[in-house]
């Protein structure tokens, strides 16, 4: 079956101006029910105004959006009740307990108050939270927060919830965390739209990205037609022995291609397309007695994306340094 | 690539399991009546003053303090004697310790615009105006504590309404519905203000002045011309003036009407206003 019912976010030339700067600027945007669909862009290209609108915060300037086959300016309150919204900014209140914070978000849905205080519960300890729900949120690491947050947003299980850099400024095991949430809400039907800054993040948990600069949708497509149209990751190689790099650069460049030597004097990397290929690199270089200290596979960062789709690097801000870390 | 989704087992099932599991439990309720949305906000208001206790007490200590001091000090000077110049004082204290805690309620709400409280608000499918009005309405909790605290420390210190307990009551009654008008200022100020910090700053700044210059310490008759007749008009002094009649038993109708019709006023032109700051946040 296919027509505008199979789609949970149809969205067309959405515009957006903050004074005088486009924020947004003609956004298209088609995601199918029960999709995981990754908005992808630097700081400041219109992803959290885009989502603000298809959450009814915002009111476009031009162009129409329906959410879940509901207009999202004329039918907005219809949209209100089959989404929930996870915002940039873990968005609980940092002054009441976790426990009192589902158990509003409980009422305000409609529970009737034994109803949210159970759901309440249900929900601390589905996120581990249990031993923390009479603790006020102030006091809550980032993960934790970030896990309540995502326990708010479906005290009532929405049918569309979008997720705003869900894991910035997380650590990997929080981040970990998140992300099986999201795909434990995915494949029990919950439509999701990602927002995210991370290549990776989108590649783990998308199947399809828009990739957005500048408030234009600049490429679109699966994970790996992104990644396949922007070109290669890269094998990373550190030695025991920096005396054997040139024999481990001569492999390599069998193997694979584009070897580089790092300025490190017992590194080296490669141009690498797929895993395989890369691990059977490295076997190879084990097999010729060639000792390793440690080697990675590194995929193309948000900056590399953005080099190959734009010509520039993504926008210069003080979160650049963390995307290069985490790339 | 569907192959490493599958191989990722860096999370653990167990978990994923339990959230598949608080997932599907829950069919979808119709949506909250305004008046019980309003009335969760309203709590929610009040669990903060549990938890942050802080705000109630910054708020009555300053009046508790001027109390005493304005009383031990300034009394003798002003009215002859302590005790008829706190007779004096008293329902200006009252004013001053409820409408000082109004500025939280704009505090409060630009604290959750900075945090994002306000976009998961804005999502839900709720009566909109509900947040504001909730807040507004858990404050009253705060400002009857406020008036309370004030009432019980003037009346351990000496002070004796003439106008009775029912007048005492009257004047809590008035005040509190002036405050109710009033707060709707600083929820103005905190949509429009950066921090929560600038919103309390900005409205001590401007409570602390207009308080001096009403008839809440002094008699008006007493200041510069000039003066006098600020003081005249500045509507805190209407809540002062009608205080004191109610609490001294000598309220005029006029003085309450004023005080009402300014509350009505602010109450017109800063509840469309701060709607409308708010809808478009």
């Amino acid at each position: 079956m296919s027509g505008a019912h199979e789609l949970a976010i149809e969205a067309e030339g959405l515009v957006k101006s903050f004074d005088e700067t486009k924020a947004v600027d003609g956004v298209d945007l088609s995601v199918r029910k029960g999709a995981v669909y990754g908005i992808l862009g630097p700081n400041g290209a219109g992803k959290t105004t885009t989502i603000r609108m298809l959450a009814t915060l915002l009111r476009p300037d031009g162009g129409t959006a329906r959410v879940l086959g509901h207009d999202v300016v004329a039918e907005a309150e219809a949209v209100r009740d089959s989404v929930s919204l996870t915002g940039q900014l873990a968005s609980v209140d940092e002054d009441l307990t976790g426990r009192e914070n589902l158990i509003l978000i409980g009422r305000l849905l409609g529970l009737k108050r034994a109803d949210s205080k159970s759901r309440a519960d249900d929900l601390l300890d589905a996120f581990g939270l249990e031993d923390a729900s009479g603790r006020l949120v102030k006091n809550y690491s980032g993960g934790m927060r970030r896990r309540l947050d995502l326990a708010a947003s479906i005290v009532v299980t929405p049918e569309l919830m979008f997720l705003d850099e869900p894991t910035t400024g997380l650590d990997p095991r929080s981040r970990n965390q998140v992300w099986g949430i999201v795909r434990a809400l995915a494949e029990e039907g919950t439509t999701i739209l990602l927002c995210t800054q991370y290549l990776d993040e989108a590649d783990q948990l998308a199947e399809g990205i828009a990739v957005i600069d500048r408030g234009k949708v600049i490429a679109e497509g699966t994970p790996s037609q992104l990644k396949s149209s922007i070109g290669s990751g890269t094998l990373n190689v550190r030695l025991l022995d920096s005396d054997q790099r040139r024999d481990a650069a001569e492999i390599l460049e069998r193997e694979l291609s584009a070897v580089k030597l790092e300025p490190d004097p017992a590194a080296l990397s490669a141009a690498c397309d797929e895993a395989d290929r890369g691990a059977e690199a490295v076997a190879e270089l084990a097999r010729r007695g060639i000792g390793i200290a440690g080697f990675s596979l590194g995929q193309p960062s948000l900056d590399e994306v953005f080099l190959a789709l734009t010509g520039r690097p993504a926008e210069e801000d003080e979160s650049s340094a963390e995307e290069v870390e985490a790339a | 690539m569907s192959d490493t989704r599958a191989g990722d087992v860096t999370t653990g099932g167990l978990e994923e399991q339990a959230i598949r599991k608080a997932l599907s439990a829950t069919p979808r309720p119709s949506r909250p009546s305004a008046l019980s949305a309003v009335l969760t906000f309203g709590w929610r208001g009040i669990l903060k003053i549990k938890h942050v206790p802080e705000q109630l007490i910054d708020a009555t200590m300053t009046p508790v303090l001027f109390t005493l001091m304005f009383t031990y000090m300034y009394g003798g000077a002003i009215s002859g004697s302590t005790g008829e110049y706190l007779q004096f004082i008293l329902p200006g204290i009252l004013m001053m310790s409820v409408l000082f805690t109004t500025v939280y309620s704009g505090v409060a709400l630009n604290t959750d615009l900075t945090k994002g409280v306000v976009d998961r608000f804005r999502s839900l499918p709720i009566w909109r105006p509900s947040p504001l009005v909730g807040a507004v309405v858990g404050d009253s909790v705060r400002y009857l504590v406020a008036g309370t605290v004030v009432i019980v420390v003037g009346t351990i210190l000496g002070y004796r309404p003439e106008g009775g307990w029912d007048g005492v009551l009257a004047a809590l009654a008035l005040t509190i519905i002036f405050s109710f008008a009033l707060a709707w200022v600083f929820t103005t100020l905190g949509l429009i203000m950066r921090s929560p910090n600038a919103v309390m700053n900005t409205g001590f700044m401007a409570l602390f002045p207009l308080t001096f210059l009403s008839n809440a310490f002094v008699p008006p008759e007493t200041l510069p011309a000039g003066l006098e007749a600020f003081v005249e008009i500045n509507p805190i002094s209407f809540v002062v003036t009608a205080n004191r009649g109610l609490m001294d038993g000598t309220a005029e109708m006029g003085d309450i009407l004023l005080v009402l019709a300014t509350a009505a006023i602010l109450t017109a032109v800063f509840v469309p206003l701060t709607s409308r700051l708010y809808r478009k946040k």
